[in-house]
């Protein structure tokens, strides 16, 4: 604890490091709490894993990684949203099929890259401490726009979440207000990736969110709520990982997982004692 | 207000899910001021029957009027009341924000809602007689309170025809009167087409009935005997003598 701090105060790239957990934070608490109550992981899981395709091709033509995120990040919630409106019956075979065809493309693309060969690792585990100044200033920008547009659109969001017929009835664009919202769970995506990666992507957008399910009375104060215990996660792996050099992005999930499991055996055990209305 | 204006026009309509028909022919008008019942068994197209007239799915034939209109264009002027088994009750949203989804169509586009948007919404509660529940979540009411809930965000934005799913599933007796006092009482302001299987007080309240079995087995205008409902039902039906004005 004492060195990290030490670390921390002398090292830019541990500055950088807390930082973007704290920038990923808000984004899982923020559009996590969309993913939990509209029941969307599989297809939040499907726009992640899609990512490492956009990487790869962005890697092989010389740009960099983190722009071919975006925009793969944002075409696939398109395409995986219109296929989850449309084909509502296949939606989880073709969402299944889109999320490796992604990372096959990824993979061969970056197999393909001439010279030095990438560590694939990195992409597919994160790496916080490689971050750089500038990702720094895009994610923060990229964080920004989603709490800005997740302010203006509030209301329309808790609508599609919590009843897509009554909001198609008074007449508001419920297409496209369920592709914005899948747009802004892919800028989360492509933001989360820097800490821990496309594997574990989908565990640092959902955990936070279903603890903090347990207490929160509305969407405004899970996100909250959801947003510090991201802070508190990813803070800690970093803490807890930097001393004995243990990969963080694992860190930073295993101490969301046991928190969430502790949680609910919590919740449990207080329903069982207290009845069942809160 | 004038009894004679026809409100919603249903001419020989036909619907088909995967081609299996659930609709046929179905010809229907329901005046202003009505409190029409729609009944029939489960499965005989009465949900179908309610979507085409919100305009959520389209007829294969025939045409549709709401108020002289194309549904999508008359739907401001509709109160839909669905079945609340069908919303997810663990979702952490209150009772305030679930009534203030029916004033999203007449709120700004963007940001909050206006405070005349929440005075409305805090009337359409008092009138059904749940604003001492606007801070509770919505999953922790009861069948009946959910019911009341939803009539309320559907009078919230003031419709002239107010359309019920099946409002009385999953509650007790007494509640299932509560409910239809309440609607009895709306539709000295707003007609009402009610869907329903279950016969039971539906028949003490309405003014018409509607049979439906894909076919109008009977029309509101025809008298209703033991024998057209029993066709409706195809079987002996346990049915409370009803006092319609036929």
């Amino acid at each position: 604890m004492f060195e990290f701090v030490e670390v921390l105060k002398s090292h830019g790239f541990m500055q950088n490091a807390v930082i973007i957990g704290l920038l990923a934070s808000v984004a899982c608490g923020v559009m996590g709490t969309y993913v939990v109550v509209k029941r969307i992981v599989f297809i939040s899981g499907g726009i992640s894993h899609t990512v490492l395709g956009g990487m790869g091709i962005a890697y092989y033509y010389g740009y960099h990684p983190i722009h071919g995120a975006v925009v793969s990040a944002l075409v696939a919630a398109v395409v995986i949203g219109l296929v989850s409106l449309r084909y509502h019956q296949y939606e989880d075979t073709i969402i299944g099929a889109l999320w490796a065809i992604g990372m096959a493309v990824g993979i061969l693309f970056i197999y393909k890259t001439p010279g030095y060969s990438i560590d694939l690792m990195s992409y597919l585990f994160g790496n916080i401490l490689m971050v750089k100044r500038e990702s720094v200033y895009l994610l923060a920008s990229l964080d920004a726009l989603i709490v800005v547009l997740v302010f203006l659109f509030y209301k329309r969001f808790l609508a599609v979440c919590f009843d897509e017929e009554y909001s198609q009835l008074q007449g508001i664009g419920v297409v496209t207000t369920y592709l914005l919202l899948l747009c802004l769970i892919a800028l989360t995506v492509v933001i989360l990736i820097q800490v821990v990666g496309i594997i574990l992507v989908i565990a640092l957008l959902t955990l936070p969110a279903a603890t903090a399910r347990y207490y929160a009375r509305s969407l405004v104060q899970m996100m909250i709520l959801a947003s510090f215990l991201g802070a508190a996660f990813t803070t800690s792996g970093l803490i807890v990982s930097y001393q004995p050099d243990l990969p963080a992005g694992a860190t930073i999930i295993l101490i969301a997982g046991l928190a969430y499991l502790l949680a609910t055996v919590f919740k449990g055990l207080t329903l069982r004692f207290h009845g069942r209305r809160d | 207000m004038s009894q004679n204006k026809d409100v919603v026009e249903i001419d020989q309509v036909g619907f088909a899910y995967d081609g299996d028909l659930v609709l046929e022919d179905v010809t229907l008008t329901v005046r202003q001021g009505d409190f029409l019942g729609v009944v029939g068994p489960n499965g005989s197209g009465k949900t179908t029957l309610l979507k085409i007239i919100l305009g959520l799915i389209h007829p294969l034939r025939g045409k549709v009027r709401v108020f002289g209109q194309p549904p999508e264009r008359a739907r401001h002027l509709i109160g839909y009341v669905p079945q609340h088994a069908d919303l997810d009750s663990s979702f952490p949203i209150s009772v305030m924000d679930v009534v203030l989804i029916g004033r999203l169509g007449k709120a700004p586009r963007l940001g909050r809602y206006r405070k005349t948007d929440r005075q409305t919404a805090e009337e359409a509660m008092q009138e059904v007689e749940i604003y001492n529940l606007r801070s509770r979540r919505f999953g922790t009411l009861s069948g009946g309170q959910k019911q009341r809930v939803l009539m309320a965000r559907a009078l919230v934005g003031k419709p002239d025809l107010l359309l019920l799913d099946e409002p009385t599933t999953s509650v007790d007796g007494r509640v299932e009167q509560d409910i239809y006092e309440l609607l009895k009482k709306l539709n000295e302001k707003v007609t009402i087409i009610l869907v329903s299987h279950d016969l039971g007080f539906i028949s003490s309240y309405v003014k018409h009935v509607a049979c439906v079995n894909r076919r109008l087995v009977c029309n509101p205008t025809n008298e209703i005997t033991g024998d057209v409902i029993e066709a409706c039902y195809s079987g002996p039906v346990h049915m409370i003598k009803h006092k319609c004005e036929l």
